[in-house]
C-alpha cells in the first residue's frame, strides 16, 4: 500500500469494495491500470466496475493460477481463492502462481503470496478447503462471478448448480493432456425456471450427463501440457474481465448484448505440428426447458444441495466394470522380484508391460517388453474378428508355451490384459500360466525399488 | 491432414456415396487410430433405404472406422455415450435434430469428449 499519496486512505484502497461502491480511482490505480483503461470499450466506468467486483476462483491449479494472475493484474477489487491442496513439485510446470520455495504450502496461501507481489491493492480472501455441497453456497454467495478451475465432474456440476440458484455467471474451463475447453455459462444470469430461448445455458444444459467414471482421466494419470491448460486459464480471465467490465453480471442486464453460447475447444499437436485445426468455436444451445438445474420444473434448491440432494459423487461415479482376478493368477511385485533374483522364474517366460510407451521410456523391470494396453486390445479384437493366432500379440521369438507375466501402471489394465489373453486361448487351456503382477509399477516402486522413476 | 479411405460396404453396387469429414477431439481420437480428422465416403442410405442420419453414422463408424475394440468408450446402449458432444458443422447437434439429423454432402461431424481436468 503506497503512503505517498495523501488523498486516499488504507480503507479507501483496500476495503472499500466491502464497505461501499467506489466511484473514483486512486492515483496509484490510475497509473497501474492505465494501459488497459485506454483500450477502446474500457474507460473509467469499466475499470470502476472491475474495482467494485468480487471474483471467486475455485481451484488454484493449472487453470486457477494463470486465471488469477490476470484477474489480479486487471484490478478486480476482491479475489477469493478456494483450494484444499498443498503445492507439489509436479504442479510447478503448469501452476505458475506457485514456486519451488513454496512446495508443501497450502495452494491458496502460495497463490495469494504470488498475487500480492503482482498487485497489493485487491482484497484477497483465502478458502483453504475443497468446495463441497455443505459449504458451496456460503462461499459463492458473496461474489459476482465464479471461475470453475477445478478438476473433477462432481465439483463442476455442484458449482454450476449453486451458480444457477444464486444467479452468478460462471466461466468454466477444463484441460487434459493436449486438449482444452472453455465455456461461459449462466451469463447474463437469470433466475431458475425462466425458460424461453433467450436465457443462457448452465453446465447441465450443455453437459447433461457425466461420462462413465471409467472413461475419465485426470491430469495426474494422463498428463497435461503446461501451455494448454495455461491458455485455457488465461482465456477464463479474459472472459471474466469482459463480463465484469461490461456489467453483464449485474442484475437487469438480461436485455444486454447476449452472445451465442459458445464452447471453445483447443487442441495442441505434439506428433504433427501442422495439424488441420487448433481452435474451434462451437455453437451451443440456450437454457433448456427440461434442465435439471435451471429448467422450468426444476426442484433443485440450496437446502437440498446442502443436505446431500442431489448426490454429486454418486451422479458422477456410474459403475465401471472392473473386477479382480483370482489369487492364483496374481503375484505381488516383491514375490516376482524374489523369484527373479533367485533364478526361480520359469524358463523362457516373458514379462509384458502394458503402460503407454511414454511411461515405459523412463524405465521398466529388467527384461520387460512394452505392449501398450490400447494396442493389445486392438490386436486382440482383430484376431478375434479375423482369426489367427493370439500369439501375434507377443514379440517374435517367444515360445508358444512361455509363461506370461503382465504388469501395468497401477494394476488394473494388467488384469484386463490377462483376461484378454486367456480369451484368445493363449493359456492353452490352462497349461500355460498367465499371471498379473499386483499393483503394477506403483507396487514395484513401493515394494522393490524405491528409486524407480514411477509417474 | 488425415486422409483415410474407409472400407466401403459392398452390399449394393449402386448405393450413392456421400463425402463427409468426421473429426474427433478431447482424447476420442485415441479410439480412431490417433487420427483427428477422417475424410470418409459413406453410403447415402442405410440398409433399409433410409437416408443416413447421425444414428446410422455412429453405427458406421463403429463398424468401419474404429479399430480400437473399446466400443463402450464411444457408444453405450446403442447411443453415443454420455460425456461426448456431437457437433454438426460446428453447432451442437441438439440444434439440428440430434440422432435424426440427415447427413448432407460435405458435412463436418465432430465428436468431442468433455474434459474435467484442470
Amino acid at each position: 500500500m503506497s503512503r505517498k499519496n495523501g488523498n486516499y486512505t488504507n480503507n479507501h484502497m483496500g476495503d472499500a469494495a466491502q464497505n461501499g461502491v467506489r466511484d473514483s480511482l486512486a492515483p496509484e490505480e490510475f497509473d497501474r491500470y492505465s494501459r488497459q483503461m485506454i483500450v477502446p470499450g474500457m474507460g473509467k466506468d469499466s475499470q470502476l466496475r472491475l474495482l467494485n467486483s468480487h471474483v471467486l476462483i475455485i481451484g488454484a491449479g493449472g487453470l486457477g493460477c494463470p486465471a488469477a494472475q490476470y484477474i489480479t493484474g486487471a484490478g478486480v477489487g476482491t479475489i477469493g481463492i478456494v483450494d484444499g491442496d498443498v503445492v507439489e513439485t509436479s504442479n510447478l510446470h503448469r501452476q505458475v502462481g506457485h514456486a519451488t520455495s513454496r512446495v508443501g504450502m497450502l495452494k491458496v496461501e502460495s497463490l495469494i503470496t504470488h498475487l500480492r507481489a503482482l498487485n497489493p491493492l485487491p482484497n484477497y480472501v483465502a478458502y483453504p478447503f475443497p468446495i463441497s455441497p455443505e459449504n458451496a453456497a456460503e462461499v459463492i454467495r458473496g461474489y459476482d462471478l465464479v471461475l470453475d478451475c477445478t478438476d473433477n465432474p462432481a465439483t463442476r456440476y455442484l458449482i454450476s448448480d449453486i451458480c444457477v440458484l444464486l444467479c452468478k455467471p460462471l466461466v468454466s474451463a477444463a484441460s487434459v493432456q493436449k486438449s482444452g475447453q472453455l465455456i461461459v455459462l449462466n451469463c447474463p444470469p437469470a433466475p431458475q425456471g425462466l425458460v424461453d430461448n433467450k436465457y443462457a445455458p448452465c453446465y447441465r444444459c450443455c453437459f447433461r450427463k457425466p461420462p462413465p467414471a471409467g472413461s475419465m482421466v485426470s491430469c495426474g494419470e494422463a498428463g497435461i501440457m503446461g501451455p494448454v491448460v495455461g491458455t485455457m486459464g488465461v482465456m477464463q480471465a479474459g472472459e471474466a474481465i469482459k463480463i465484469l467490465a461490461s456489467g453483464l453480471h449485474l442484475p437487469g442486464s438480461e436485455g444486454g448484448n447476449l452472445r451465442e453460447p459458445t464452447l471453445l475447444i483447443y487442441t495442441y499437436e505434439l506428433e504433427n505440428t501442422i495439424g488441420p485445426f487448433s481452435f474451434r468455436a462451437l455453437k451451443m444451445g440456450g437454457r433448456k426447458k427440461n434442465c435439471f438445474a435451471c429448467g422450468e420444473n426444476s426442484t433443485l434448491t440450496l437446502e437440498g444441495i446442502k443436505g446431500g440432494d442431489p448426490n454429486y459423487e454418486q451422479f458422477c461415479s456410474l459403475p465401471s466394470a472392473k473386477h479382480t482376478l483370482p489369487a492364483e493368477e496374481r503375484i505381488t511385485a516383491s514375490e516376482y522380484n524374489a523369484a527373479r533374483i533367485s533364478g526361480k522364474l520359469p524358463d523362457g517366460h516373458i514379462l509384458v508391460d502394458t503402460r503407454e510407451k511414454e511411461h515405459f521410456s523412463f524405465g521398466s523391470i529388467p527384461g520387460a517388453v512394452n505392449v501398450p494396453f490400447g494396442k493389445l486390445l486392438t490386436s486382440a479384437a482383430k484376431i478375434k474378428r479375423e482369426g489367427g493366432a493370439g500369439h501375434g500379440i507377443l514379440p517374435h521369438g517367444v515360445a508358444e508355451d512361455a509363461p506370461i507375466f503382465v504388469v501395468c501402471r497401477k494394476g488394473l489394465d494388467s488384469q484386463e490384459a490377462v483376461e484378454k489373453l486367456k480369451e484368445l486361448g493363449m493359456d492353452n487351456g490352462g497349461k500355460r500360466k498367465i499371471t498379473d503382477i499386483k499393483g503394477g509399477m506403483q507396487a514395484w516402486k513401493e515394494e522393490v525399488d524405491p528409486t524407480f522413476p514411477f509417474i | 491432414m488425415g486422409d483415410t479411405t474407409a472400407s466401403t460396404p459392398t452390399m449394393t453396387a449402386e448405393v450413392e456415396m456421400i463425402p463427409i469429414t468426421v473429426d474427433f477431439s478431447g482424447g476420442l481420437e485415441m479410439l480412431f487410430s490417433n487420427q483427428r480428422r477422417h475424410s470418409l465416403e459413406i453410403p447415402a442410405t442405410d440398409k433399409d433405404g433410409k437416408p443416413c442420419n447421425i444414428a446410422s453414422l455412429i453405427g458406421y463408424l463403429c463398424e468401419n472406422t474404429m479399430k480400437d475394440p473399446r466400443r463402450e468408450l464411444f457408444v453405450l446402449d446403442d447411443h453415443i455415450r454420455p460425456g461426448i458432444l456431437v457437433l454438426i458443422n460446428d453447432a451442437d447437434w441438439e440444434l439440428e435434430g440430434e440422432e435424426a439429423y440427415e447427413i448432407q454432402r460435405g458435412d463436418n461431424i465432430l465428436f468431442v469428449s468433455t474434459l474435467h481436468g484442470g
